[in-house]
């Protein structure tokens, strides 16, 4: 496409244009509206509902305006007579075949076809043939299908083949058997299928476990972020007096554009799911009973105090920045360093080396803008949907994808070099050694690559990032929980460096970043401050006796799944305090007191993501049972061991005293370690790396039903024999 | 689920040959001859084991095989008669006789279009377009022979002949 500006004249008034733009896109920019079903500007077009029909000077017959392309001096009429003519004509057929259930579909209310049949559509139907009826199929746990309502506009099947590049949808058969579907019986099974709900202009695809439980007039409309990975995809959830009915997406063009995730989609089901901790609860003599907040919080203030420093505190990494602040605080009022949210990590011995807060290496958006990257290490689909997706588009737009995992997923898009077959030190030390050409290898990784050979695809990998223009070395969730992460870090940075392309970071959770720069960390203060005495880090809580070590939505076994036997391990603590929406056996093995706080959805807050996007939000739901949003708890704590200028009100009042190392936080992923570092000793195998499933990430996504029920989640438990 | 069919030597060489004649990235265009091949291969119809097979010989998603298979009336996606017959009802054919003919034919065979004998003899396909043949109309083809200026008579006399 040239940049050439014509001027067109979209009725009656002047417009510019870019040359090889569509009538529609200009029509939209200037807000002359023109109906649609078919087009959708993510989407190629398809120009097959024919209702985007306009006048053209000079055409012999109206004109489809997402299919034609702007022309100088072209003059375009959209509600002209002629031009609301053809597109009434149009509406007529497609409500031939459509059924008058809108009284029963879930769409009704927020359906495109029902608001343009308003516009455009007759009063009375000229139809008197019988309506053809599609039959219905079980496309899986998260969209439900009407398909009698369906008018083949192709947008879910162009999706499939476009977005996911995964086509499991297509049109089957001809004429009037045209019908859209799997034919086989199958589930869509793709990390981000549920975005066909919100595309479908009809009711024939629709949210499965939203169906028939509100109607869209009902509900109010509540900004919030996704909680479940380092992208923070922005989403709207829609509720019902105080209960989450659904979550939709949320434009946001730098982070997930229109889509959202299925697990950012249909987690909230877990907020109301059985497992919800109703109030407080002791354990005494081994035996559980509930108590009263007051007893509850007395009993961990108490139990704090005493401990004083030889206390420990772990964090989810989707704990809030506010919470991760007023934990740093308690901790240190008592005297303890031993913060961490690093729950999966194995290897700590350069963490004085980490940057600043987990960085991405370059804005979301501009993955796209990427000439090569090589994953190190990363499930990327399963670790943060929405990034995967950019990377496919990356890839689609001439990018060289390399991957270096020991067992990689599959992609769907060429990819040009992978390294597996042996550990990621292994991989790695190879395509440093072929980066290097020779010359001189940093001081970090020179002891790791001696004697190493390149073989082929190493060279080929050093070679691609060698020649980007722009390139990312991006360090995945798996390998930030290897065994030998300051090896692969540091040969990640060297190879990053020998090649002059940026070095990345996916962290974990949704909030890595601000707990990073909020200090929720062993051996750095708040801004990044070294600590004078660093604390116990993740690992080394679980391997010590503490008096009191105090859980904030941490599951032992499913999230501390770094280190064997977590639960044992807690359970030979002191006193376990655990914050927790849910209540459930291993923490009932381990812990000795819970306290029931709320999910992502009943507590404001704030997120950083991975590109160092800071992000609030406020509480969309009523809290479930007795449960508090956890910094609220945390005050309390707070005020009852008397530790000092803890009297906030609200989260705004705790979020002011760290929002200067957040909104300033420098965006540098670079590697300063200078000293040689470990050689793996045999914990580069691939067998012991650790690959979380997509839908058992944290707490609140375990728990979400109709994500249980799909083919991945399914898949996942058969191999594990769960 | 069922795994995808193994293409025998024959259908494979049919499909690289047609591959050949498209650009590099236009393999899917070469999905309908590799359609017939497979068909051909398999007394006239395609399985789902089959069409998946051919989609992972060219490096497409199932559904894309699957959408063409459904579209096209020449592609069978149930097991159908070893005979293939195909009485063309298109202008030309009608006006000289096609539809007394598909009534013989059906009487005869006790079958209606789309449907195949119970013995498994013959596949009335479901309604054939013009098949150039106007000039010997009523004209109808059976295992891609053709035959025209058909009488009930000529009818009988081809359809006894089949195996």
């Amino acid at each position: 496409m040239s940049d050439e500006t014509i001027t067109i004249e979209v009725d009656g008034k002047p417009v510019e244009a870019k040359q090889g733009e569509m009538v529609i896109e200009v029509t939209d920019r200037i807000a002359a509206y023109v109906p649609r079903f078919c087009y959708h500007p993510k989407l190629s077009v398809a120009a097959n509902c024919r209702m985007c029909l306009v006048e053209v000077e000079k055409a012999p017959k109206p004109l489809p305006a997402c299919a034609t392309p702007v022309a100088d001096g072209m003059k375009v009429f959209t509600r002209s007579p002629y031009a609301i003519a053809a597109q009434k004509a149009t509406m007529e057929f497609l409500l031939i075949n459509h059924p008058l259930d809108c009284p029963i579909c879930d769409q009704g209310g927020e359906c495109e076809l029902q608001d343009l049949a308003m516009g455009y559509g007759r009063d009375i139907s000229r139809f008197t043939e019988r309506k053809r009826v599609v039959k219905d199929k079980d496309i899986g746990p998260l969209v439900s299908t009407d398909m009698t309502r369906c008018i083949h506009c192709t947008r879910c099947v162009r999706f499939g083949e476009e977005v996911t590049g995964q086509q499991q949808l297509g049109t089957t058969e001809r004429g009037e058997d045209m019908k859209i579907g799997t034919f086989v019986e199958t589930a869509v099974d793709h990390e981000l299928s549920a975005n066909i709900i919100d595309l479908c202009p009809v009711g024939a695809l629709n949210n499965k476990p939203y169906r028939y439980s509100a109607r869209a007039w009902e509900m109010t409309q509540r900004a919030t972020v996704s909680p479940h990975d380092c992208a923070g995809s922005n989403m709207y959830a829609h509720v019902l007096r105080g209960t989450v009915k659904r979550i939709v997406p949320r434009e946001n063009e730098s982070i997930n554009e229109t889509w959202i995730a299925d697990r950012d989609r249909f987690s909230y089901e877990a907020i109301y799911s059985g497992d919800r901790l109703a109030g407080p609860q002791i354990k005494e003599g081994g035996d559980w009973r509930s108590a009263s907040w007051d007893e509850a919080l007395g009993k961990a203030a108490e139990i704090l105090s005493a401990a004083g420093s030889n206390s420990g505190f772990l964090l989810s990494p989707s704990a809030t920045v506010e919470e991760g602040h007023l934990t740093v605080r308690l901790a240190e009022h008592l005297g303890s360093a031993n913060v961490d949210h690093r729950v999966r990590r194995r290897d700590f011995s350069d963490q004085d080396n980490d940057p600043p807060f987990p960085y991405l290496g370059t804005a979301i958006a501009d993955i796209e803008a990427q000439d090569a990257i090589l994953l190190v290490g990363s499930s990327i689909r399963r670790e943060v949907p929405i990034l995967a997706h950019r990377v496919r588009k990356a890839a689609l737009a001439g990018a060289e994808v390399s991957i270096a995992a020991a067992s990689p997923e599959e992609y769907f898009f060429d990819v040009a070099n992978e390294l597996s077959g042996s550990g990621l030190v292994g991989l790695l030390s190879g395509a440093v050694v072929a980066a290097a050409k020779g010359r001189e290898l940093p001081p970090s990784v020179a002891d790791l690559c001696e004697g190493v050979e390149p073989t082929a695809a190493q060279s080929a990998v050093a070679e691609s990032l060698g020649q980007a223009e722009r390139g990312l070395v991006l360090l995945g969730n798996v390998a930030g929980r290897h065994g030998a992460y300051s090896a692969v870090r540091a040969l990640s940075a060297a190879l990053a460096e020998l090649t002059g392309v940026a070095l990345g970071t996916l962290s974990e959770g949704a909030n890595s970043a601000g707990l990073s720069l909020v200090g929720a960390l062993p051996h750095r203060d708040k801004g990044g401050g070294r600590r004078e005495a660093a604390g116990l880090d993740a690992a080394a809580q679980l391997e010590s006796r503490l008096d009191a070590s105090v859980l904030l939505n941490v599951e032992p076994e499913a999230d501390l799944s770094a280190t064997g036997d977590a639960g044992g391990k807690l359970a030979g603590h002191g006193f376990v305090i655990a914050l927790t929406p849910f209540d459930s056996e291993a923490l009932r093995e381990s812990a000795d007191l819970m306290l029931p706080v709320g999910t992502f959805a009943e507590t404001s807050g704030t997120f950083v993501n991975v590109a160092g996007t800071v992000q609030r939000f406020e509480g969309i739901a009523n809290p479930v049972g007795e449960a508090r949003p956890a910094w609220k708890v945390l005050r309390v704590l707070g005020n009852l061991v008397d530790a000092p200028d803890f009297d906030y009100v609200t989260s705004d009042d705790v979020y002011a005293e760290v929002a200067a190392v957040l909104e300033d936080a420098p965006a540098d992923n670079s590697y300063g370690g200078q000293a040689a570092v470990a050689r793996p000793n045999g914990e580069d195998a691939p067998a012991a790396e650790i690959d979380v499933a997509l839908y058992s990430v944290d707490s609140v996504v375990r728990r979400a039903r109709a994500l249980q029920l799909t083919p991945e989640a399914r898949r996942v438990a058969g191999d594990t024999g769960k | 689920m069922s795994s995808p069919a193994e293409l025998s030597d024959h259908v494979r060489e049919e499909i690289d040959r047609w591959k050949a004649r498209f650009p590099e990235d236009r393999q899917r265009s070469a999905v309908i001859a590799a359609l017939h091949a497979a068909q051909h291969e398999n007394q006239g119809f395609l399985t789902q084991e089959l069409m998946d097979g051919v989609a992972g010989y060219l490096g497409l998603q199932p559904i894309q095989v699957y959408e063409v298979a459904t579209f096209y009336s020449m592609f069978q996606t149930r097991p159908v008669g070893r005979n293939d017959v195909a009485i063309c009802t298109n202008v030309s054919c009608m006006l000289r006789g096609a539809d007394d003919i598909v009534a013989h034919v059906e009487k005869k065979l006790g079958i209606k279009l789309g449907e195949s004998t119970e013995d498994g003899r013959i596949f009335l396909k479901q309604e054939e377009e013009c098949l150039a043949a106007c000039c010997g109309a009523p004209m109808m083809m059976v295992n891609h022979v053709y035959h025209e200026n058909l009488t009930p008579e000529r009818v009988d006399e081809i359809l006894d002949g089949l195996e």
